[in-house]
């Protein structure tokens, strides 16, 4: 494409069917005890496909 | 539902597609038509743009938008609000906060916990309660293999002892029950010696360390009860216990308040002590304190992100390079939707424990018996309480409905939207402006500091 660039695909499309495993982390716990940020998380399950 | 964001940051047009998670990179033309687009009809765009672009470039600009939208990468629909209903049913809990100690040996001016011990007796947990809290923890964390426990206070090193033991029975209780249980760890390092350091660094999957930044700064707020200052002796602590650290994880976390809205030189203090990983947040408090943040603050809050973006962008892949946390996102491995509806799981997969065992849906609301869930010893949690949590998703607040930001901030704090707004359905809208900022920040880091590695 000459105008656009898409640097990140549909990552939440299938997630709704795949996901919900809960096995990542609790998101307020892991860094400060307040205004969470749930974006910057990362899904245990793609950890262990990439490791 | 909004269905697209776009900003400009650095020169550099950015366009989130919401529901799916495409993040795009556009020229100036293609971010004019979506100013129009999907609302007008194509010769609607061009005569509103045909000034400003050539019409044969925007009819192609129109082809690459749709050409995005077929493949479900620009205006997708948000199908999320069934699902969320029908996963918040499994009720499995996976981490708790265990207030070990309602006991400080500092006296923060702007501590949520009433200088430790939450508006009530100054008490540490004994052995019975916190190793009771891992049964519980084990019995009702299900299926979930992973599972938290996070040592918090006061002051969790005022109950040092108390700490080794329950990491000793957790390790122990998780083996038997098959389970990867995870510590961390929030001190205001006072009382971290080297001996504790080496004991934390060894079992501690991260561990957060408050500093505010600048001493003039930090002592204002985080003193002793005599009204000294704590900086001189927490920062060689925290230092010390960083550079053993390496690359395993922890935070220094800080807070700012109405007093330093200059907190960006905090940061930057925090950075220039060679401390990597830097998360400072803006203070929660009743809208009735001094030190709140306020909507005429907003203007210079946003500007002080935007000087801590340059910062971060410039120092990236120096010496000098630290990471700011709430510039942080995870475009490539992020959490799935279900996760980003649920945001913390605060009263559901996240309780916080106090020294008597008693059961609340995080450490913010500690002390507040309108909230108290019930008791590790009995085992039983108010469903209510349970439910009302779960239900106050992105999807059941009014405000968060319609935000872009919906799946990047899922919600934001509880806490914060029940101090503020008075109910954890509502929004702290002074919260929510400085949230997008940071998403926005977050965003557009990732992509510029991709842009410049592909530069070199």
């Amino acid at each position: 494409m000459k105008h656009i660039k898409t640097i990140i695909g549909a990552v939440l499309k299938d997630t709704a069917k795949t996901g919900g495993c809960g096995e990542c982390q609790s998101s307020c716990q892991s860094a400060c005890k307040t205004s969470c940020t749930v974006g910057n998380q990362e899904c245990e399950k793609g950890k262990s496909k990439s490791s | 539902m909004t269905a697209v964001h776009k900003f400009i940051k650095n020169g550099i047009p950015i366009v989130l597609d919401v529901a799916s998670g495409a993040v795009h990179v556009t020229d100036k033309l293609v971010y004019r038509i979506l100013d129009f687009y999907p609302g007008r009809s194509d010769e609607a765009v061009i005569d509103s743009l045909k000034s400003e672009f050539d019409e044969a470039d925007i009819a192609e600009g129109l082809e690459e938008i749709k050409k995005l939208e077929a493949d479900g990468l620009l205006f997708s629909k948000d199908v999320y609000e069934g699902v969320a209903a029908e996963r918040y049913n499994d009720q499995v809990i996976k981490a708790l906060c265990l207030h070990v100690a309602h006991d400080c040996n500092l006296s923060c001016r702007y501590c949520f916990a009433s200088q430790g011990n939450f508006n009530g007796e100054r008490l540490l947990m004994d052995r019975e309660t916190a190793r009771r809290a891992v049964d519980f923890l084990i019995e009702k964390s299900g299926k979930r293999h992973s599972i938290e426990i996070d040592f918090f206070g006061g002051e969790p090193l005022l109950n040092f002892p108390l700490v080794k033991d329950t990491v000793e029975y957790g390790k122990k209780r998780a083996k038997e029950a098959g389970k990867d249980i995870r510590f961390t760890l929030t001190t205001n390092a006072v009382a971290l010696d080297r001996d504790t350091a080496e004991y934390l660094d060894e079992n501690m999957y991260n561990v957060v360390l408050s500093l505010d930044g600048r001493p003039e700064v930090n002592d204002r707020m985080r003193c002793f009860r005599d009204g000294t200052g704590s900086y001189g002796v927490i920062v060689d602590n925290i230092r010390g216990f960083v550079q053993r650290r390496e690359n395993r994880s922890y935070f220094v976390r800080g807070t700012f308040t109405r007093e330093n809205l200059d907190f960006s030189k905090d940061v930057l203090h925090i950075a220039d002590l060679g401390i990597k990983e830097i998360s400072v947040e803006p203070v929660v408090s009743g809208p009735e304190e001094p030190y709140s943040i306020r909507e005429q603050d907003l203007d210079t809050v946003l500007c002080e992100y935007d000087k801590l973006f340059d910062e971060c962008l410039n120092r990236a892949g120096t010496p000098d390079e630290f990471s700011f946390y709430h510039f942080k996102v995870n475009l490539y491995n992020g959490p799935c939707a279900i996760k980003r509806l649920s945001g913390c799981g605060a009263g559901n997969q996240y309780l916080a424990v106090t020294p008597e065992g008693d059961l609340y849906p995080c450490h913010q609301f500690v002390g507040d018996r309108a909230f108290l869930m019930g008791n590790v010893f009995d085992g039983e949690l108010d469903r209510d309480i349970s439910a009302a949590f779960r239900d106050a998703h992105v999807y059941n607040k009014e405000d968060c409905r319609d935000c872009w930001a919906r799946l990047w901030c899922s919600g934001g704090c509880h806490a914060n939207c029940y101090k503020a707004a008075g109910s954890i359905r509502k929004n702290y809208r002074v919260g929510c402006v400085m949230e997008k900022k940071r998403i926005e920040c977050a965003i557009a880091l990732e992509i510029l500091t991709r842009l410049k590695e592909e530069e070199k």
